[in-house]
């Protein structure tokens, strides 16, 4: 089954063209990046996917249903979230709120609960975060904190996971282990991933292929097509170098975004 | 000081009361924990605070989860509006206290609106709680109110409860908790983690809207027993003292309560056999106990 499939699709906000013409397709168990300038439009995908912004052309499928329709398979983490010290709740809480947190009534003690707990017990260990889970979550750093939340996005075995930003916070050894992380993830369990990323340089290594957003538009292809020269300059309508540093990082050079997302 | 609880217009029959039963200690803890229980404006005392303090353990341990100590704050203050506009108007003070912190949850929570901007949402709260105040005390002018029903209103009393009062505040009580029990979890995730909660299906607006609703007959119950300035000696110090102590949501409510009833106990003994007020030493006892948990913590 297909993941994720759009097909000529076209988002606008309040009458302004965010993207159109968006073809793209993830299968189960790849590992997608989302890459683009900022303001391109890469949370509006994450969100058209999730079914929270409707298409204004062009035709959608999730999971084999249209947007919004199987989100309980799907296991989301927005953008920018961390907790800071006053938040005085567990890790494992965190967690467990991701598997039966929308359930009504308290929980009542027997094999369901058991089993809510072994699962959330094991999708803690997947992650690695089993030696820290039962502190306090505000007091966790920011890598652990996003080792948890993508535990508490995994806690219902969801076939796509939607990560928005998930390395924002993160320094550059943290950035690379959560991509390991994913990776493992999206191999382990089946689970097609669509990462929403700043800087590809980190995680590059462990990509299956790329969708980049930019120019009202967006592309996917492998990584190394993807970030190129020709690739780029097409999709921004101006020359645009793709540099390789001597440390191997790729640099993007005059795109018109002068944030230079890949320069970091 | 019974004005406050029963009618309309204060007598002195609280004070009355205090100096008819008043015995002191005697330092027998048979004769004086028998004392205790020994009047029915005592029993009632009992009755209410255990009830108030159960309720405010559990409600204020999510209020601190959701960091709405602000909102608390405001609608204790519109609980003391409610209390001397009933006065005013001469009907029990009961239906002054839940009705206007009912309205006052609807005001905070249209004043919120969508917005998740923290700074706006405060100077919107503030601003209703401003004028609540205002308009309480303008109520107590006009009603040339006996200082004593002033002083109950805002710092407490625990005399002139009445058994039908009690069965009120059991009724308010066992509603809310209800609420709040079924509404845990999703109520638990949209305090923590609104946007993955909203994701999930988790109706977090709704949730916003209820909480603020259950907190204000909870507000409105607190202060009752500590008057409207010192609900926070019930609704917050415990469940503040019960977060620093565990992260355990299940471990966190059952200590917040656990709490509450001691200081609420503690003060009402404290209060019986001394002339200080009861609003004091519930506040004193809660805020030692926080000051403790932080030193542990």
């Amino acid at each position: 089954m297909t993941a994720v499939a759009l097909e000529g699709a076209e988002a606008r906000i309040g009458g302004t063209t965010i993207w159109r013409d968006v073809t793209v397709t993830v299968e189960l168990g790849e590992f997608v990046a989302v890459l683009g300038p900022n303001g391109a439009g890469k949370s509006t995908l994450v969100r058209a996917i999730l079914g929270l912004q409707p298409l204004a052309a062009g035709s959608a499928s999730v999971l084999g249903r249209p947007p919004g329709a199987a989100n309980d398979r799907i296991g989301y983490l927005p953008q920018r979230r961390s907790f800071d010290e006053s938040t005085r709740i567990r890790g494992v809480d965190l967690v467990r709120l991701g598997l039966d947190g929308a359930r009504w009534g308290l929980p009542i003690p027997g094999p369901r609960s058991r089993a809510a707990a072994t699962r959330v017990d094991e999708v803690i260990a997947l992650v690695g975060a089993t030696a820290y889970a039962g502190k306090p979550i505000g007091e966790l750093s920011g890598g652990e904190q996003q080792r948890l939340l993508i535990a508490q996005a995994l806690a219902r075995r969801p076939q796509l996971l939607l990560l928005d930003e998930p390395l924002d916070s993160l320094d550059l050894p943290n950035q690379a282990g959560v991509a390991a992380l994913v990776r493992r993830i999206c191999r382990e369990e089946d689970v097609a991933v669509l990462l929403v990323a700043h800087d590809v340089n980190p995680i590059i290594g462990y990509l299956d292929s790329v969708i980049y957003v930019a120019g009202g538009t967006a592309v996917e292809g492998a990584p190394e097509d993807v970030v190129s020269a020709e690739t780029l300059s097409a999709l921004y309508g101006v020359p645009v170098d793709v540099l390789r540093a001597s440390d191997g990082r790729l640099v993007v050079v005059g795109a018109p975004d002068l944030h230079g997302h890949h320069a970091h | 000081m019974g004005g406050s609880w029963s009618s309309a217009r204060p007598t002195s029959t609280g004070t009355m009361l205090t100096s008819s039963v008043f015995t002191g200690l005697s330092w027998n803890p048979i004769t004086d924990g028998r004392a205790l229980f020994t009047f029915p404006f005592m029993q009632h005392a009992l009755a209410a605070g255990t009830i108030v303090a159960v309720m405010a353990g559990v409600i204020g341990w999510f209020m601190v989860l959701r960091r709405q100590t602000f909102a608390g704050h405001t609608l204790s203050v519109t609980a003391f509006t409610g209390a001397s506009a009933a006065s005013l108007a001469g009907v029990p003070v009961l239906i002054g206290y839940f009705g206007i912190c009912g309205a006052g949850a609807l005001a905070l929570a249209a004043a919120a609106g969508t917005r998740r901007n923290l700074s706006t949402e405060s100077a919107a709260t503030g601003s209703i709680g401003a004028l609540a105040l205002a308009l309480g005390f303008l109520f107590v002018s006009l009603y040339h109110g006996v200082l004593n029903g002033l002083d109950s209103l805002l710092f407490g009393t625990f005399l002139g409860i009445t058994s039908s009062q009690v069965l009120v505040l059991l009724v308010v009580a066992v509603a809310g908790i209800a609420v709040v029990g079924i509404a845990a979890r999703p109520l638990l995730f949209a305090s923590v983690d609104p946007d993955v909660a909203r994701a999930g299906g988790v109706p977090v607006r709704l949730l916003g809207l209820g909480f603020l609703l259950v907190l204000g007959l909870s507000v409105a119950e607190t202060s009752q027993i500590t008057g409207a300035l010192l609900v926070f000696a019930l609704l917050v110090t415990p469940a503040a003292t019960a977060q620093l102590l565990t992260p355990r949501p299940l471990l966190g409510v059952v200590l917040s309560v656990a709490l509450a009833l001691a200081v609420t106990w503690i003060g009402l003994a404290l209060a019986y056999f001394s002339i200080y007020p009861v609003g004091f030493y519930i506040t004193s006892l809660s805020f030692a106990a926080y000051l403790v948990a932080r030193i542990l913590a």
